[in-house]
């Protein structure tokens, strides 16, 4: 229960200061940290629009991927503290119920005919697909290292006496965190900020989301971002008392806001061609871990 | 068969045009235009004339060896059906186009005849009948602040086979307008909405051509203040354009900084004038906004700052690696295509191709300051940009020349103030009446009479590219015929070839990169 309110609460702050660090990186005062929550609120006040040719796909769409986001949340444990689910495999189930709500923001995008979401759709389908081995490698790697295969359980046995397993949780949380920017659409896969249709990857394939749904898929997108640096969190901080970890629970998040902020504002986005490339690069990243993890373990002959 | 040859400015007796049949026109066209001539000779206005119950065909080649401009013209009857040359001189392709969608001429044998101003629901949009692939279709209503124009891609997959531009959704008759408007403050106001962006370049082919047609010759310290303003529109757009390229591949330091550098350019251009887009800086017969000392100190000080931060901007973008990934390779168009379309200004220049009025045909000042263009060869946007970069850091020289000797304003202020004025005034009360009964008086041209009979031609490199206004008098000395032409006219045709082979998620950035002005096509 802990790690939901913490992660509902990051997720509060953390588009917020992204735009915020980009602001002042450009020489601009820019919004107010709560300026993305605010949007959000207005939205949930509206009604919205729907275009005769779609269908209850593109309705139920926005709520399944709203209610997705927030089942992965309740796996995701904090510290000592679990989530509010809790079993064997549930790291499985956090990465499908992300990617069933993913399936349904794809067809929904496909439901209003338009060529440009039909774009939008297939990059994104393209991208999480090959995202995925990244993620699976890593959490399997943990998996192996403490013989559990929950979340929770998991991360409690993470005792990380070896300075290896220092440098392997640094590696994870560096896929982890590209993950997450990747998973969000943020630079430099995609450019959140641009206008241009046909460069769009996510943001293409909400433009016909108005009001209320709008609000919905903006909200999941700000809740995920805490996810995956929850995630992070939970790779350091172990069984030490709430007084340190939940202090420090809000500086990574911090940490990993301004590390996204900065890298938006001083590079460019990648060509679209070289998007895979670069997706596919964080597996092998995540290989090193698995190695690291297999050498580690003794199992590596 | 000879041909008329005049210079960039000139105003001649619309009877001295030679005038022959349409089959030798048509060939003495393709003879000058046809394929290996590019680097030398250019068609810079192709239009028709109705005139006596027929349709003049009236062609403007300038010859950039020689520094001139040949002047030619043949007879058809109205509604004539006669064959085309685009197939031999693909340049020529726009300008048919034009002529038979005003003239109601046909073209026989033209390969793309579609309609270049009109925007019908039955438009003939080009397509390839094939499950695998799939069409794109952007605008007219784009995402951004920008002009309407609709863009076709046929796509397979992310890769673009093709783009079909559709325009004329900005058309607004503005060489209609010409006419029907007869006061010159009218016309100097509708020369510098031809397109927006290009306030000072069309103000300045106007003003040149209004002041040939009435045998007026500018001062010099009028010419040095157009020379200026031009320099100026061309390094406020082009900052703008680097910071808009930046935005483009999102790299935020670049936009933010090349936007805020545009802004002292284009305030400074509202101290001397009295408007950032430099609207009103420039008029026939005057200089209205004279040029002070006090003022050339406020824009050596502007630039010293602004050059600093631009060289050090640019350095940056010239070295940084996820910049350079997405500029270098994209959006290439080759020295054959630019030449074979006719593209003009930086497009041409970088691919290779020297096109440049200000050395190859001077106007203005531009003959003393021994102007040699910027030339980049591979024809990508990496190439586009960087012509902006050099061309930005030329003009900056050739204004802090310029600023050396500030010629005086002085004396012209004073008849400007006086005569000028008080014609004006009395232009702006008596003008309604005088436009009424259609007389060309002296009031409506500040005590300037425009010759009758006359055809003239200017030419004036706009920061986009050649831009060419001609005119046609008629007995009374009333404009018969005004025609303009904007680079955009030429230059959208490379970025139709640009985008092909590339990405569709390229074509923002290759668009950018050109920058095309769709009021300035659609007139």
């Amino acid at each position: 229960m802990l790690s939901f309110v913490l992660i509902i609460a990051a997720s509060l702050f953390f588009t917020g200061i992204v735009v915020r660090t980009k602001s002042i990186c450009s020489g601009r005062k820019g919004p107010g940290i709560l300026q993305p929550l605010r949007d959000v609120v207005r939205l949930f006040g509206k009604g919205a629009v729907y275009s005769p040719t779609t269908g209850w796909v593109f309705k139920a769409a926005p709520i399944v991927y709203f209610a997705s986001v927030l089942a992965a949340v309740s796996v995701v444990p904090f510290g000592k503290s679990g989530g509010i689910l809790s079993f064997e495999g549930d790291f499985v189930f956090f990465a499908y119920v992300l990617a069933l709500g993913k399936f349904f923001s794809i067809i929904g995008a496909l439901d209003t005919g338009s060529s440009f979401e039909g774009m939008g759709a297939s990059r994104e389908a393209l991208y999480s697909m090959l995202a995925e081995p990244a993620f699976f490698m890593i959490i399997g790697s943990l998996a192996l290292v403490t013989g559990y295969t929950s979340f929770e359980e998991m991360f409690a046995a993470l005792h990380l006496g070896n300075p290896m397993s220092y440098a392997l949780a640094g590696l994870a949380s560096i896929v982890l965190l590209i993950l997450a920017m990747i998973e969000n659409s943020r630079m430099p896969v995609d450019d959140p900020k641009t206008h241009l249709e046909l460069t769009m990857v996510h943001e293409v394939m909400i433009l016909d989301n108005s009001g209320f749904d709008l609000g919905l898929i903006l909200s999941a997108g700000y809740v995920k971002f805490a996810i995956y640096t929850a995630l992070i969190v939970n790779l350091f901080i172990g069984t030490i008392p709430y007084g340190y970890s939940i202090p420090s629970f809000f500086a990574i998040q911090f940490l990993a806001a301004v590390i996204i902020g900065i890298t938006e504002s001083f590079m460019a986005r990648f060509r679209m061609s070289h998007n895979p490339q670069f997706i596919f690069s964080l597996t092998s990243v995540s290989l090193l871990v698995l190695f690291g993890v297999l050498l580690l373990s003794g199992n590596f002959r | 068969m000879d041909t008329l040859r005049m210079h960039n400015g000139d105003s001649v007796a619309f009877s001295t045009i030679p005038v022959m049949d349409y089959h030798c026109f048509s060939s003495l066209i393709v003879e000058k235009l046809s394929s290996g001539t590019a680097s030398v000779r250019h068609c810079v206005n192709y239009f028709g004339y109705p005139l006596d119950e027929e349709l003049r065909l009236v062609i403007a080649i300038a010859d950039d060896a020689m520094h001139d401009i040949e002047v030619f013209s043949c007879r058809v009857p109205e509604c004539a059906a006669i064959q085309s040359v685009a197939v031999q001189v693909p340049a020529l392709s726009r300008f048919e186009r034009e002529i038979s969608e005003n003239h109601n001429i046909t073209f026989e044998g033209h390969p793309w005849m579609k309609p270049l101003r009109t925007t019908p629901d039955d438009y003939p949009f080009y397509s390839i009948d094939d499950e695998e692939l799939h069409e794109v279709g952007v605008g007219p209503i784009h995402a951004g602040v920008i002009e309407p124009g609709h863009f076709r891609f046929i796509c397979s997959g992310e890769k673009v086979l093709n783009l079909e531009i559709m325009l004329g959704y900005q058309h607004r008759g503005i060489e209609r307008l010409f006419l029907k408007k007869k006061r010159l403050i009218e016309r100097s106001v509708l020369a510098e909405s031809i397109a927006g962006d290009t306030a000072v370049s069309h103000s300045v082919a106007f003003a040149s051509l209004y002041e040939s047609l009435c045998g007026f010759k500018a001062s010099e310290a009028a010419l040095w203040a157009r020379t200026l303003a031009s320099e100026l529109e061309r390094i406020a757009i082009h900052t703008g354009d680097l910071s808009a390229i930046c935005g483009d591949v999102a790299y935020q330091l670049g936009s933010a900084v090349y936007g805020r550098l545009r802004t002292p350019i284009i305030n400074f251009m509202q101290q001397w004038c009295g408007n950032r887009l430099g609207k009103s800086c420039i008029r026939p017969f005057y200089t209205p906004y004279p040029f002070t000392a006090e003022i050339a100190q406020i824009l050596l000080t502007t630039l010293t700052v602004y050059e600093r931060d631009f060289v050090e901007m640019g350095k940056k973008i010239s070295h940084f690696p996820s910049v350079l990934s997405r500029l270098e390779h994209t959006g290439i168009v080759t020295l054959d295509q630019v030449s074979e379309i006719g593209a003009v200004g930086m497009t041409a220049r970088a691919s290779g191709l020297e096109r440049d009025i200000r050395s190859s045909h001077p106007y203005l000042l531009y003959g003393n300051i021994d102007h040699r263009p910027i030339l980049k060869h591979h024809g990508d946007v990496y190439s586009r940009t960087q012509i902006r970069k050099e061309e930005v850091l030329q003009s900056v020289g050739y204004i802090r020349d310029m600023l050396e000797n500030v010629p005086d304003f002085g004396i012209e202020t004073a008849i400007t103030r006086g005569v000028a004025g008080a014609a004006a005034d009395k232009a702006d009360t008596s003008a309604n009446a005088a436009a009424a009964v259609g007389a060309n008086s002296a009031a409506v041209n500040l005590g300037h009479a425009v010759a009758p009979g006359m055809f003239a031609i200017s030419l004036a490199e706009g920061w986009r590219g050649e831009i060419c206004h001609c005119a046609i008098t008629d007995s009374q000395g009333e404009i018969a015929l005004y025609k303009i032409k904007d680079p955009s006219f030429h230059n959208w045709t490379a970025l139709e070839l640009a985008v092909r082979g590339n990405e569709i998620s390229d074509f923002p950035i290759c668009n950018k990169s050109f920058n095309l002005s769709y009021c300035g096509h659609d007139l």
